[in-house]
């Protein structure tokens, strides 16, 4: 029968990001497409029926990493599996979150683009990325722009990309020390967080670096908690008062809600119990690897 | 072993069979054929050399054990039936002809094998089995290979030439009255071919497992979120469910009631059983537990969502369905559409697992009526979330028990308040309500016993069969009460069990007796002789060397709770054991008569049989990945001795094999299957194949049962129980809540194992669905909506959530069943929920009394 006829739908697939920015304009209407595991997830779900689709498979531009010295920048297109396997020492806090994503298949086709675009308070990548104070390469016609990441999340899942830009990678500070990253699931594996907590310590500027997801409207950070005081100068008095005072700050810091994955209660009471033994895991392993 | 002469295998049988108990088969409902079978029948000769013969050579039915020619077994006791490891093995038939046969047999040289004509009719979707594996063994099943490759035609893969997509309009709302309906602006789109609502049904507007009052699509009010409103049929499925959007319909939302004890107040239930034995009221106990429980509603969480396809055939209808039981579905079908049965054939279509899902209807009605009224082939196919909406779940439940007991930890009484939640239509709700009271103890002695068991009618999402059928439920309560005794008395929790244990000639508390046991010689003999061989002492007994598993050094994080999470790296960890008990009734109860018809045929085959006889099996047994098509061709290997087995579609043509439910096809499917082979055997004896084909058809009914008194509940309503125990041991984050189940240990007695791999995959299976409950699996309502329909939020475990299991596969024979065997499918799920929440007890020291026991119940918010 004619009336069959599916409706009318565009599939574009541009083998370079000038040419992928310029569709973009040209076809507002147009959705990017990198690894499909959120959106495709969306289009059966028949949340979204996009009228055209914006392929970004073909760009080998976005599917690698570099090193930049102090950082690394990370094409919007690796997927975590990548991360996961070539990232780890530069990266342990970012590699830890990747690892924990969805299933090896999810993990080899789920991009680090994808889950930033998608910007859900529960994507695994956003607390170490804020730990580690990553910025957002995005481009478009206009050229390109780099947003610091506290500044990236606006609200569940909006972000500050704005129509026809695509994010092109994600620049990280290399570790300067322990990191470690915390997913409270009800599952042991394959599991949306209930709450996580990424945190990054820089032992030569003394600095901690916090990042909280699936605990807030927009993934957070605890800057009370990474205000804390710890014993630089006579690191054996670390104790557990003090990692539980981290803890508190972190789980005051975080503005979850009752939902069938957990209560807001038990979010915070997570948070707390994550952050204090995180808190405790780097210190332990700053003051193993540099004796006093 | 019962005392009548067992059948003798064929000389032909290479190796001989195991002993059989005497046959259940009804004579009186069974008849045999020679080629060619009656009209309805299966694959049918070819018109060539097909010819009737020996049509007289079988009139009349025959009962097995009465053939005057067959000698009895030389020299072999009546015994229980043997175990898997002593069967024989069967000896691979050489290449070629059959081996010679003994003087008494028909001679099956090669010329004759080849005068006879192959089964050109055999249909295309007829599943050959490899030729290999009698009982006892594990041959590869003959779906295995399809299904790993991704060849198998699940029902969701069927496609025919001009079909329509049918899709299913549902309320949003748990309760409201339906004001107005306007298809047209859904009409309107191109490519619509059909809307149909309430209307537009045919026949009977209700349709049910037990009682017919679940309308086909809602009348003018609806009852639960998701109920079926209105139906399209459209060129594409994206167009049905576009055009479904358009249908304008008129709601006034109304409260609903979702409160099931308030529900059960108001009288508003599908059934009210008590149970009343002795007098509990003044039996005296040195101790009381009391406790309230809850368990929250579970989901099948089949993969395959529910699909089928109908066929419009002039008159008539063929529909393709994914189904537990075919014949309930044509009987539910055919009034609804105003057709006679008769036009109706149903084809089993693949199923992608099942667990009771598949026992209410989903998409037949819709699909027929969309076919019936477009004249074109209509497919249906729900997606994830519709499925959750579409198909019923396990009842949740409230339950209030106390339990009395004396110093020794011997029961007193028990009473019980059992409010089970039916939601707003009937389905198996009646039955799931028998099972929970009379199983409401589990398998312990206790004198006094008062237990009210109610199903509640709501709005919310109506609840029928799961695995464990309402036997689930109690358990979590029994044996958790078992625990606090055990706790209060400072017992083991086996000892306590142990000095409880229902023994041989013990009654449950319906007054049933305990029979049917004939325990294995091979096990160690009871060293108290004088005490009645308890089944369940027996179970418990065999962990004493099976030790709790030690706390292996330098784990990795996958091996904690928490799992990739990373949450812990030993922080927090505390380990705990527990043991869970649980007692399953088997097949049908409540005086069902429940019953199953196989046809068997034996033929010569052709040079792809290398000219060795073929016996065609035909059921309309489920095959919903448990391994029953394997387990059909292994009985007809070992009672026939042939090795070439085809497997004809299951379908309506053949009589009702009743449901793939209540562990109860190998017993029953498996006993047809088994007495036809028997039949054909005999007919065999006087018969060459070279003349023809055999077939015999068997319908096989197990031992009747009693419905329960309404008012004591009393009466033999089961047919057989089995029992299965778990010890589970568990690692428990107690600061975040998380929890890693790091060993399950199985002791189940299965009468009789008759595919060591097949039953290990049941165990291990209905372990993880015990475990799902125990720890993830629920659907959350509120105000009667789902939240949770889809499995981002309805979590199943995985593999890094499920242990590896040790098994202690127990074979104390049932006399009374074929081969001795023991429905082994729910026990499992039944006892290891409990197992694994007295592990976290013994964790965590909290008293746990929900399941799913969740993070925030071991952290913020514990229950109770
Ligand atoms: C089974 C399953 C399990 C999952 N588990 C997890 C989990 O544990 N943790 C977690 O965080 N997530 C999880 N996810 C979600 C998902 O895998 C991640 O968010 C993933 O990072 C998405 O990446 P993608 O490449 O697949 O994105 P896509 O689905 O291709 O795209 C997602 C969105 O981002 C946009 N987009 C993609 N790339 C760009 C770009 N370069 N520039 C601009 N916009 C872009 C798309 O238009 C779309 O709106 C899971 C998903 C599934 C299906």
């Amino acid at each position: 029968m004619t009336a069959a006829a599916p409706a009318r739908f565009d599939f574009h697939r541009p083998a370079a990001v000038a040419e992928a920015v310029r569709l973009l304009a040209e076809h507002p209407e147009a959705v990017p497409v990198a690894g499909g595991t959120d959106l495709m997830v969306a289009v059966n779900y028949r949340l979204t029926r996009p009228e055209a689709m914006l392929d970004l498979t073909g760009l080998d531009e976005l599917r690698d990493w570099t090193d930049e010295g102090d950082t690394v920048r990370i094409g919007s297109g690796v997927p975590y599996a990548r991360i996961t396997a070539e990232l780890a020492a530069v990266l342990p806090g970012l590699a830890a979150a990747a690892r924990t994503v969805g299933s090896p298949q999810i993990r080899s086709r789920g991009t680090i683009g994808g889950n930033l675009a998608t910007a859900s308070p529960a994507g695994d990548a956003h607390p170490p990325l804020l730990a580690t104070g990553a910025s957002v390469e995005i481009a478009s016609t206009e050229g390109v722009r780099h947003v610091p990441i506290g500044e990236f999340y606006l609200g569940p899942k909006r972000s500050a990309l704005r129509p026809g830009e695509l994010i092109t990678a994600v620049t990280v500070p290399k570790a300067a020390g322990p990191q470690q990253f915390l997913k409270v699931g009800t599952r042991n594996a394959m599991v949306i967080a209930v709450c996580s907590f990424a945190l990054a310590l820089d032992p030569e500027t003394r600095r901690l670096g916090t990042g909280i997801g699936s605990a807030g409207p927009v993934p957070l950070t605890a800057p009370d908690a990474e205000a804390v005081e710890l014993p630089w100068s006579d690191p054996g008095r670390f104790d557990d008062a003090l990692a539980d005072e981290f803890g508190r700050r972190v789980a005051a810091a975080a503005r979850p809600i009752d939902d069938v994955r957990g209560t807001a209660d038990y979010r915070r009471h997570a948070l707390a119990v994550c952050a204090a033994r995180a808190l405790r895991r780097v210190w332990t392993a700053a003051h193993e690897r540099n004796p006093r | 072993m019962p005392e009548p002469a067992t059948p003798t295998p064929p000389p032909w049988a290479a190796g001989g069979v195991g002993h059989t108990p005497a046959p259940a088969a009804r004579p009186d409902a069974a008849h045999e054929h020679a080629a060619p079978p009656a009209a309805d029948t299966g694959p049918r000769s070819s018109a060539t050399g097909a010819g009737p013969r020996n049509a007289a050579a079988h009139s009349g039915p025959r009962s097995g054990a009465d053939a005057p020619h067959r000698p009895q077994p030389p020299g072999e006791p009546a015994a229980a039936p043997r175990t898997g490891a002593e069967l024989p093995q069967e000896p691979r038939p050489p290449i070629g002809p059959p081996s010679p046969p003994a003087s008494a047999a028909p001679t099956l040289d090669g010329e004759a094998a080849y005068r006879t004509r192959t089964s050109a009719a055999v249909p295309a979707n007829a599943v050959t089995a490899r030729p290999d594996g009698t009982v006892g063994q594990s041959p590869i099943r003959p779906d295995a290979e399809a299904k790993v490759n991704g060849t198998f035609d699940y029902a969701s893969d069927l496609a025919f030439d001009g079909m329509l997509w049918g899709h299913t309009l549902r309320s949003p709302h748990p309760r409201a009255l339906i004001r107005s309906i306007d298809t047209g602006p859904a009409l309107a789109l191109p490519g619509v071919a059909a809307v149909l609502t309430a209307a537009d049904v045919p026949g009977k507007l209700h349709y049910g497992l037990i009682e017919a009052d679940q309308p086909v699509l809602a009348p003018g009010e609806v009852n639960y979120q998701g109920e079926p409103v209105a139906i399209v049929a459209a060129e594409t499925l994206d167009l049905a469910r576009r055009a479904a959007e358009r249908i304008a319909v008129d709601y006034e939302p109304l409260e609903p009631q979702c409160d099931p004890s308030e529900a059960v107040e108001a009288g508003a239930y599908f059934r009210y059983q008590p149970v009343r034995v002795g007098d509990p009221d003044t039996a005296e106990a040195a101790v009381v537990v009391t406790r309230e429980y809850e368990v929250g509603m579970q989901d099948q969480a089949p993969l395959g969502p529910e699909s089928g396809v109908a066929v419009p055939t002039g008159g008539g209808l063929v529909l393709h369905v994914a189904t537990q039981w075919l014949h309930s579905d044509l009987e539910q079908i055919a009034p609804c559409l105003g057709l006679e049965p008769e036009r109706i054939h149903l084809e089993m279509a693949g199923i992608g697992g099942a667990f009771g899902a598949r026992e209410d209807l989903s998409v037949q009605i819709h699909m027929a009526m969309l076919a019936l009224r477009t004249g074109r082939p209509v497919k249906m196919m729900y997606d994830r979330a519709e499925s959750f909406l579409g198909h019923v779940h396990r009842h949740p439940a409230r339950m209030r028990y106390e339990h009395g007991a004396d110093a020794d930890g011997h029961l007193v009484y028990v009473k019980a308040h059992i409010v089970l939640d039916g939601g707003a239509y009937a389905s198996t709700t009646e039955a799931v309500v028998g099972n929970a009271a009379s199983l409401a103890v589990g398998p312990y002695r206790v004198e006094h016993a008062s237990i009210d068991a109610w199903g509640a009618r709501t709005n919310n999402p109506p609840c029928g069969a799961m695995r464990g059928f309402g036997a689930v439920q109690t358990c979590f309560a029994y044996e958790s009460q078992m625990d606090a005794l055990a706790d209060a008395l400072d017992l083991d929790p086996l000892e306590i069990r142990r000095r409880n244990a229902i023994a041989r000639g013990d009654q449950l508390i319906t007054g049933q007796v305990i029979d049917a046991y004939e325990p294995d010689p091979a096990a160690p003999a009871d060293p108290d002789r004088a005490r009645p061989f308890s089944p369940l002492a027996d179970l418990l007994d065999r962990f004493t060397d099976l030790p709790v598993p030690p706390v292996p050094a330098d784990r990795d994080i996958v091996e904690l709770p928490g799992g990739t999470g990373n949450t812990t790296h030993g922080e927090g960890v505390r380990r705990g054991v527990g043991y869970g008990v649980g007692l399953k009734n088997i097949c049908y109860s409540e005086g069902f008569d429940d019953y199953s018809t196989a046809r068997v045929r034996l033929e010569l085959g052709g040079p792809e049989h290398d000219g060795e006889p073929v016996a065609y099996i035909h059921t309309a047994a489920a095959e919903v990945g448990q391994g029953h098509w394997n387990l059909q061709t292994q009985i007809a290997r070992t009672e026939l001795g042939v090795r070439h087995v085809v497997l004809l579609p299951n379908d309506t043509k053949i009589g009702s094999a009743g449901s793939s439910s209540a562990s109860r096809q190998s017993y029953m499917t498996g006993g047809a299957v088994k007495a036809a082979c028997e039949a054909v055997r005999d007919l065999w004896q006087d018969r060459d194949l070279a003349d023809g084909p055999i077939e015999a058809t068997r319908v096989f009914r197990h031992r009747a049962t009693k419905p329960m008194d309404p008012v004591t509940g009393q009466g033999d309503s089961h047919v057989q129980l089995a029992l299965c125990v778990h010890r589970a041991t568990v690692d428990v984050d107690v600061e975040l809540g998380l929890v890693k189940v790091v060993d399950l240990t199985c002791v189940q007695d299965v009468g009789k194992i008759l595919n060591p791999v097949a039953l290990e995959g049941q165990i291990h299976g209905g372990t993880a669905q015990g475990l799902g409950l125990a720890v993830m699996e629920e659907i959350v309502t509120d105000g009667g909506r789902v939240k949770n329909a889809s499995f981002t939020d309805y979590l199943i475990p995985t593999i890094l959530d499920m242990p590896p299991m040790r098994l202690r596969i127990v074979e104390n024979a049932d006399p009374e069943a074929p081969y001795g065997l023991r429905g082994a499918g729910e026990p499992p799920t039944l006892s290891s929920t409990p197992a694994i929440v007295a592990a976290i007890r013994d964790a965590t020291g909290l008293p746990l009394t929900r399941v799913p026991v969740r993070p925030e119940h071991l952290t913020v918010r514990r229950p109770s």
